[in-house]
C-alpha cells in the first residue's frame, strides 16, 4: 500500500491540472503517530503533502456531505461504499465526483498497538508487511494483519466498489471470514445480560459524538440529540440517556452502515459502539440479503417495499 | 518544614488513614487507559501512570451537575420552588495530579470566581479539594508545558507536590492545606532540606530537557484581533475537523456548560452539563439564526478563544497548559502547536 502514493500524487495533479476536479481530498502527514489527518488539494503544489499508509482510516467520504463542487477523492473499499450510499442518499452527485479507488489492505489498529507496550509509542515506522514500534526502551517488529483494526481484519470488499481512476492493482478479497462471532455472542446473551453488557460498554462515553460526527452517514441538519423541541434525549450522563443516543444512532443506520469502523476509530475512551451497528448490518443480510453501498442503482431494503419482504416479527 | 519524606513502605499506611478523613481521588487503570477515579477502601493510586486520558477537571467541575430540584406536586408545600440539591463538600483529596492539569485550575478559576460572579458549586468543590501533585519524570512527546506557563515541576495551584526519589517521595509542601493532608497521613519524616532541594532541582531540570515539544506565542498578543481572524488558513486548519467534542471534553482548561431542566412526571432538576463550542447547538439562537454556523466559525472559535482572546483579556498567557490530551485525541489530528505556530508566525509576519 506504501507504493500507492506515486500513484495517488500523480493522478491527483492530473486531475487538478486538467481542472477535471476543484479539489482532491486525502491525507496528510500526521503530528503524532499511527495518525494522519484527512487534507484537500487545491492546486497541484498542494498535492505533494498527501500521504498513504496504514493510518489513513478515517472515512472520507465524510467530507462530500453536500458540497457542491467537483472533487477527486481518495477511496478505500468502505469509502467506496459509503460514497455509494451518499449518492442513493442525494448528498453528493456521481458526476461531481473522480473517485480514486485505494485498494486496501487493512489499517492498523492504534489503540490495540498502544495497549501492547507500557510506555509511550515514539515512532512506528511502516513496511509493506510489518510495522516496527519504537518507544523509549523497546523496540518491536510486528505483522501489519495481527494489528489491524477490527473492522478490517473480518473486511469482505477491501477493493472499492465504484472508481474512475485505480491507483494499484486490485487486491485479493478475504474470502471465508466470520463477520459476527462478537454478535452472535451477544445474541445469545438473556436480555438481563446483554442490557448489562451494553450498560459496561458504554460506560466511559463522554458524549462527545465523536462517533456520530466521524460517521459518514450521520449528516442530518440537526441530529436528535440536538433536538431541542421537542428534546427526544437528555443531554446529561444519565445511562439511560447515554445508551439511547447510541442506540438510536445505530437504528438510523441499519441497511446503510459499511462497517468502515470511524466510529470506533475516533473515540476517545475506546468503545466498540460497531457491535450496535453490525447486528443490524447482520439483520439486514438475513433478512434482506443486503449489504450496504455496493451499487448505486439499487435502493436500499429500509427505503423500498417488496411483497417478500419478511415479515415474521409482526405475526 | 518545607519538604517531608514519605517512606513508600509507609504510602499504603498513610493512605489509609487520610481515606478516614478526605474522599481520595487517583489515577486508575481501566481497560486499555488511566482516569481519575474516587478510590475504593485499600486502593491505590496507580503512580506509574504517563497522564491520565480525561483530565481530572470533573472532579471540581463535574460533566453534569444537578444544581436543583423542584415539585410541581401541589400537595407539596414546597411546590414550584426551586431548592438547592444538598452536596458533598466534605475534604477530598486529588492524588497524583500532573502539575499541568493543576495548573489548569487557575485558569478555569478565572471564569469561575470574577468580581461579579462567583460561581458557588465550583468554589466549593475547589475549596474542599486538596491537590497532592506528582512531578512528571517521563513527559510525553505530545505534551507542550514548559512553553504553556507551566512544566514538569510547576507548583501552582497544588498543595503538595510529590517527587518520586526511589524508596520515598519528597513531598514538597506549598500551602496549610497540602500540610494538613501530610499530618492526616502521619507523614512528618524531616529531611536534609539542602540535600534534597539539590536533588530536587536536578531532577526538574532533566525533566524540563525531556519535553521536546514546544510552542511560540510571544506575537499572539500584539497583533490585531481582525488580523487573526481573517487569517488564510482557518479553511485549511478547519477542513479535517468532525466538530465533535473531544478535544473540549478532554482539556483540562475548557469550562464551558449549558443548563438543561429535566423532569419526570410532577418533579426534576436544574442540572448543568459541560458543552462544547465544537457544537452548532452552542451557538443556536432561539431565532433560529446561528452566528456560528460553519465548522470553519467554531474551529477558529476555539483556537481563537484558547490562543488570542483569552490571551488579551487577562494577560496571563495562553488558555492551555500543554497537556496534550487534544493532541493525541483529536480522532482526525488536529494539532493545536500547529495550529498556534500558524497563527503566530502570521502574527510575526504583520509585525
Amino acid at each position: 500500500m506504501l507504493s500507492y502514493i506515486d500513484k495517488i500524487k500523480e493522478i491527483s495533479i492530473r486531475l487538478l491540472k486538467e481542472c477535471r476536479v476543484e479539489m482532491v481530498i486525502g491525507f496528510r502527514k500526521g503530528t503524532v503517530p499511527m495518525m494522519n489527518e484527512p487534507h484537500f488539494a487545491k492546486s497541484p503544489e498542494d498535492v505533494e503533502n498527501f500521504v498513504w499508509d496504514s493510518n489513513c482510516g478515517i472515512n472520507l467520504c465524510n467530507y462530500l456531505t453536500n458540497r457542491g463542487e467537483k472533487i477527486g477523492i481518495l477511496a478505500k473499499g468502505c469509502d467506496s461504499r459509503n460514497i455509494v450510499t451518499h449518492i442513493i442518499e442525494n448528498k453528493i452527485k456521481r458526476d461531481q465526483l473522480v473517485i480514486i479507488g485505494v485498494p486496501c489492505k487493512g489499517m492498523i489498529d492504534k489503540r490495540k498497538i498502544s495497549a501492547m507496550f507500557e510506555g509511550e509509542i515514539g515512532e512506528v515506522i511502516e513496511n509493506e508487511n510489518n510495522i516496527t514500534v519504537k518507544g523509549d526502551g523497546f523496540e518491536k517488529t510486528l505483522n501489519k494483519k495481527d494489528v489491524l483494526q477490527q473492522n478490517c481484519a473480518i473486511c469482505i470488499h477491501r477493493n472499492p466498489v465504484i472508481h474512475d481512476e485505480l491507483v494499484g492493482d486490485l487486491v485479493e478479497e478475504q474470502i471465508d471470514v466470520d463477520r459476527y462471532e462478537d454478535v452472535r455472542e451477544i445474541e445469545a446473551l438473556a436480555p438481563q445480560e446483554k442490557a448489562t453488557h451494553f450498560e459496561k460498554l458504554l460506560e466511559p462515553c463522554i458524549r462527545c459524538y465523536a462517533c456520530r460526527n466521524a460517521c459518514p452517514l450521520c449528516y442530518c441538519p440537526t441530529c436528535f440529540t440536538d433536538e431541542s423541541r421537542p428534546q427526544w434525549v437528555g443531554k446529561g450522563q444519565d445511562p439511560t440517556d447515554v445508551s439511547t443516543f447510541h442506540f438510536l444512532r445505530a437504528y438510523h443506520c441499519a441497511g446503510r452502515c459499511t462497517d468502515c469502523g470511524a466510529c470506533e476509530r475516533s473515540c476517545p475512551v475506546g468503545i466498540n459502539m460497531r457491535v450496535f451497528t453490525k447486528k443490524l448490518e447482520k439483520d439486514c443480510l438475513e433478512l434482506f440479503e443486503w449489504e450496504a453501498g455496493l451499487d448505486p442503482d439499487v435502493r436500499p431494503p429500509l427505503d423500498t417495499y417488496r411483497p417478500g419482504d419478511p415479515d415474521e416479527f409482526i405475526k | 518544614m518545607k519538604i517531608v519524606q514519605i517512606n513508600k513502605e509507609n504510602w499504603t499506611d498513610g493512605l489509609k488513614k487520610l481515606s478516614e478523613i478526605y474522599r481520595l481521588f487517583g489515577p486508575v487503570k481501566e481497560d486499555d487507559f488511566h482516569n481519575f477515579l474516587e478510590l475504593e477502601q485499600g486502593q491505590l493510586p496507580d503512580l506509574n501512570c504517563l497522564n491520565t486520558r480525561l483530565s481530572p477537571k470533573s472532579i471540581i467541575y463535574p460533566q453534569s451537575e444537578v444544581m436543583f430540584e423542584y415539585t410541581l406536586d401541589e400537595n407539596q408545600k414546597d411546590h414550584h420552588i426551586l431548592k438547592e440539591v444538598k452536596k458533598d463538600y466534605s475534604p477530598q483529596a486529588v492524588i497524583g495530579i500532573r502539575p499541568c492539569d493543576a495548573r489548569a485550575f487557575a485558569l478555569v478559576r478565572l471564569n469561575f470566581d470574577t468580581p461579579e460572579h462567583q460561581d458557588p458549586y465550583w468554589l466549593k468543590a475547589y475549596e474542599a479539594t486538596t491537590l497532592v501533585g506528582l512531578a512528571c519524570e517521563s513527559p510525553c512527546s505530545s505534551c507542550f508545558c514548559t512553553t504553556a506557563g507551566c512544566g514538569p515541576y510547576h507548583e501552582e495551584e497544588l498543595d503538595l507536590l510529590l517527587i518520586d526519589s526511589g524508596d520515598q517521595y519528597w513531598a514538597k509542601i506549598i500551602t496549610d492545606k497540602g500540610k494538613a493532608f501530610l499530618k492526616a497521613a502521619g507523614w512528618t519524616q524531616t529531611v536534609d532540606e539542602k540535600t534534597a532541594l539539590k536533588e530536587i532541582k536536578a531532577k526538574k531540570q532533566a525533566a524540563e530537557d525531556k519535553i521536546c515539544s514546544t510552542v511560540n506565542t510571544d506575537k499572539l498578543r500584539e497583533i490585531e484581533t481582525n488580523e487573526l481572524y481573517n487569517a488564510p488558513f482557518w479553511e485549511e486548519v478547519s477542513f479535517s475537523c468532525i466538530n465533535c467534542g473531544t478535544c473540549t471534553y478532554v482539556c483540562p482548561t475548557c469550562w464551558c456548560f449549558d443548563i438543561q431542566d429535566e423532569n419526570l412526571g410532577s418533579s426534576g432538576c436544574r442540572m448543568r452539563n459541560w458543552d462544547s463550542c465544537m457544537y452548532p447547538l452552542f451557538t443556536a439562537h432561539g431565532s433560529g439564526h446561528n452566528p456560528r454556523d460553519t465548522k470553519l466559525h467554531r474551529v477558529r472559535q476555539r483556537f481563537m478563544h484558547k490562543l488570542k482572546y483569552y490571551v488579551d483579556k487577562y494577560d496571563t498567557g495562553i488558555q492551555c497548559v500543554g497537556c496534550g490530551r487534544c493532541v493525541r485525541l483529536c480522532p482526525v489530528n488536529i494539532d493545536i502547536r500547529r495550529v498556534c505556530e500558524l497563527m503566530n508566525s502570521h502574527a510575526a509576519a504583520k509585525d
